[in-house]
């Protein structure tokens, strides 16, 4: 019973991953490219991690550490593609000529990086 | 079929096909970032397979390898764009 489980946790984990690898292959632009592959591959991770950790009920050291890994990847996945997106912008990465509205235009300061929040830059402008 | 059996036939080819198509993103990527995420899903990918694999072969020892390879995953990444960031700016 606890092997059907597993197998069913196995599976859906590694299609989350294949789904994240053929979207990483297919989408036109490094932006959505980014936003597809952080989520599917932190589920499909997190999913392969939990069946590991249903598959030793017995030691409680390896149950600890799988949930603590999927712990650490959800913790830390979307701060690494913040910080990956933020520097794609600032070089310049082009978006897909299909993208229809870039709300960050013209609101980063060249020189020292800063965001410029909308109200503010009327009242200084 | 033993939970064994299927990991080696089912799972470990569909990661495999995984890793591959991921390399054929770093070989073709555009620009440097598109290698970067590349990577990162590359050892997140890699995470996963350790994990099934201490699943298949019954070997516990594998679950801190991948631990520490997560660690090294994120800090990758943070240090990739730490630097493009400041090359540009000089």
């Amino acid at each position: 019973m606890i092997s059907v489980l597993i197998g069913i946790l196995c599976t859906i984990g590694a299609l989350a991953i294949l789904v994240a690898a053929i979207g990483i292959l297919r989408m036109p632009d490094f932006y959505l490219r980014l936003s597809v592959t952080v989520k599917a591959a932190t589920l499909g991770g997190g999913l392969l991690l939990l069946a590991a950790a249903f598959y030793f009920p017995d030691e409680v050291s390896v149950t600890t550490k799988a949930l603590a890994i999927i712990f650490f990847l959800t913790l830390t996945a979307p701060v690494a593609a913040h910080l990956i997106g933020r520097t794609a912008y600032f070089i310049g990465t082009e978006q897909w000529k299909g993208t229809v509205r870039d709300d960050l235009a013209g609101m980063y300061d060249k020189e020292t990086h800063e965001l410029r929040s909308e109200d503010v830059g009327e009242e200084g402008s | 079929m033993t939970l064994s059996t299927y990991i080696d036939y089912v799972i470990l080819p569909i990661l495999g096909l995984s890793l591959l198509l991921v390399f054929i993103r770093i070989y073709k990527g555009p620009s440097i970032v598109d290698r970067v995420i590349a990577l990162d899903l590359l050892i997140t990918i890699g995470v996963s397979v350790i994990t099934v694999y201490s699943i298949s072969t019954l070997r516990t020892t594998f679950i801190d390898v991948a631990m520490i390879l997560a660690l090294i995953a994120f800090l990758g990444t943070i240090a990739f764009s730490y630097y493009l960031e400041k090359r540009g700016r000089k």
